[in-house]
């Protein structure tokens, strides 16, 4: 069995991000484990630009993004092992893992960081009738399709759910010379952010047809149309509003899910809403010396909040390693009035920095208060002119209130009237 | 007179912009924004609008058929489709560096499309 002080699963964003803080803290023995060929995760096939506006204030792709980090990674003594799969995470953090060069390997780690990423909802997760052929696809997929592949998956497309992946790849095929037919979104706001509505659809005047749904697709071997409906607040179809419009391609961009297998294997306790595990300030998960970050532990809009994420759990998870981390009393965080989940779901009331709380709401306020709440006492408040469920939302808790919080309390986000 | 109708994309939080120009296309007045990056966006896009374009081009004796591109700098909203013909026409051959220079000077726009990956 090979021993680490660090194994980190998953070499995308959020693990290398990891990794080089671990380092930065003085770890020595650091391995990444990534299935791929190549470090970067799903930014090596997101070549649009917007990446890195935050954290490097510049317009980066995705590509040149993880090119930086993987360049960081190189740089230092960090064990790297691509084309590598893990298999298994068991009770005391032993990692099992196989490729083609070692076979199966166990190592066992003091510390493990899961940054395994997300992966897109599939059409089974939907229900529309008709038969399954060839032409209808994630948006995703057909993002590698075109930019890592190289080739065009259909000339003629309909896209069901304006999440980013969609709106991008709408531009994309449009400029390629494909006929983006429309964007249907079951809710009455886009999943996406304004940014790339702007600049994907209203640029080519794709048309975003809101509380709209595809319910049928026609077609045997190749998809030769889907027929389109609107829907009623309850977002059932309603009848009579039926529409078929003929095209090839139909991409869904319906929503991103936490890639947890290996969490759930190992037991560790997950989040009903995020789909990702429960973790403290240092997003250590409720099993001991586990930590997680990225998209495996809420879905991120911005890779950017992905490697500021992902920093906090390598610094965490080498203070675990060092023996530093606090092992106190914690509290909870909760959200209500539209908050939809709270990110991390504890502190530690010992904890040593201030704490960002993440979080999305469920439906676009306009013009309201935004508090943080401990009983009926509001320990911190702000106006916010608008907040959407596309875009992920923080504010921040100071130490000195951390530090008086009562020990077993809740505190809790909520959206009031300004 | 005309009114035109954006959202300024310049920062998340997107307030609605209402631009008013007049007979020959010159900004008369820009309302709505609540900043003045929101008054800089909106003139420009009534003006000039620009957009950077990222695609990718073919790739001869690299790991994958293709590899990714971009304009170095934003370039006219208009010219977009245009240059996209001039990017499909060129064949690069390994190795690629990030920041090579794929095309120069695309269109006489003064911009240069710039490799964002290694081959
Ligand atoms: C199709 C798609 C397109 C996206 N487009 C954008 C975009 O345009 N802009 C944006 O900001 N965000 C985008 N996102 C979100 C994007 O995922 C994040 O910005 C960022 O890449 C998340 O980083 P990560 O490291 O958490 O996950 P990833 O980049 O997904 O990396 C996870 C890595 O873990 C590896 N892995 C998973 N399971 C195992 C295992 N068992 N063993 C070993 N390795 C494993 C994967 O191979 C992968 O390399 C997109 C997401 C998807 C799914
Ligand atoms: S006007 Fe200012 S505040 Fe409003 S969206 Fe633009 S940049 Fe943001």
């Amino acid at each position: 069995m090979l021993s680490y002080d660090l194994a980190v699963i998953g070499g995308g964003p959020a693990g290398m991000a990891a990794a080089l803080k671990a380092r930065e803290e003085g770890i020595e023995k650091i391995i990444i484990l990534e299935r791929a060929d190549t470090l970067g995760g799903i930014l090596e096939q997101c070549i649009h630009t917007g990446f890195g506006l935050h954290y490097f204030g510049e317009e980066l792709s995705g590509p040149e993004y993880a090119g930086r980090f993987i360049k960081q990674v190189y740089d230092t003594d960090i064990e790297v092992k691509t084309d590598t799969m893990v298999l298994d995470i068991s009770k005391d953090n032993v990692v099992t893992a196989c490729n083609n060069v070692d076979g199966l390997i166990t190592i066992k780690a003091t510390a493990i960081v899961l940054a395994m990423g997300c992966r897109e909802r599939p059409r089974g997760a939907l229900s529309i009738a008709g038969s399954r052929a060839s032409g209808i696809m994630t948006a995703g997929t057909a993002q590698k399709y075109v930019n890592i592949n190289g080739y065009m998956p259909g000339k003629t497309v309909v896209i069901l759910g304006s999440g980013d992946i969609g709106l991008i790849m709408a531009r994309r095929m449009t400029l390629e010379g494909a006929k983006v037919k429309a964007v249907c979104e079951l809710m009455p706001y886009s999943g996406g952010l304004t940014r790339n509505i702007v600049q994907c659809l209203e640029d080519f005047g794709i048309p975003l047809r809101l509380s709209c749904t595809v319910v049928k697709t026609h077609g045997k071997e190749r998809l030769e149309g889907v027929t389109v409906a609107n829907v009623d607040e309850n977002l059932k179809p309603i009848p009579g509003t039926e529409e078929y419009i003929p095209c090839d391609t139909l991409m869904l961009s319906v929503g991103l899910i936490p890639e947890n297998e290996l969490s759930k294997n190992a037991g560790i306790e997950l989040d009903r809403i995020t789909n990702g595990p429960s973790v403290d300030e240092y997003r250590e998960t409720l099993h001991k010396g586990v930590f997680a970050c990225g998209n495996v532990l809420q879905v991120h809009d911005l890779v950017d909040y992905v490697t500021q994420e992902s920093q906090i759990a390598g610094e965490g998870a080498a203070k675990y390693i060092k023996g530093e981390k606090k092992t106190g009393e914690y509290v909870k965080t909760q959200g209500e009035n539209g908050v939809r989940y709270i990110v991390p779901q504890r502190i530690n009331r010992e904890t040593d920095k201030d704490v960002k709380l993440y979080f999305r709401v469920g439906k676009v306020f306009k013009n309201v208060r935004l508090s943080v709440k401990c009983g009926d006492e509001v320990i911190m408040s702000r106006n916010k002119k608008k907040m959407t469920p596309g875009e992920m939302e923080n504010i921040l808790i100071k130490l000195d209130t951390i530090k008086s919080l009562p020990s077993g309390s809740t505190i809790t986000v909520t959206v009031e009237e300004a | 007179m005309t009114k035109r109708e954006m959202v300024c994309v310049s920062c998340p939080i997107g307030c609605a912009v209402t631009v008013e120009l007049d007979d020959n296309n010159e900004v008369v007045s820009v309302k709505g924004n609540t900043c003045p990056r929101g008054d800089k966006y909106a003139r420009q896009e009534c003006t000039h609008p620009e957009r950077m374009l990222t695609s990718t081009v073919k790739l001869e004796g690299g790991k994958l058929p293709v590899i990714s591109v971009k304009s170095a700098s934003p370039i006219p909203k208009e010219m977009l489709f245009e240059a996209m013909k001039e990017i499909n026409k060129v064949t690069l051959k390994a190795p690629v560096k990030i920041g090579d220079i794929v095309i120069k000077d695309i269109l006489g726009t003064g911009v240069d499309i710039i490799a964002t990956n290694e081959s």
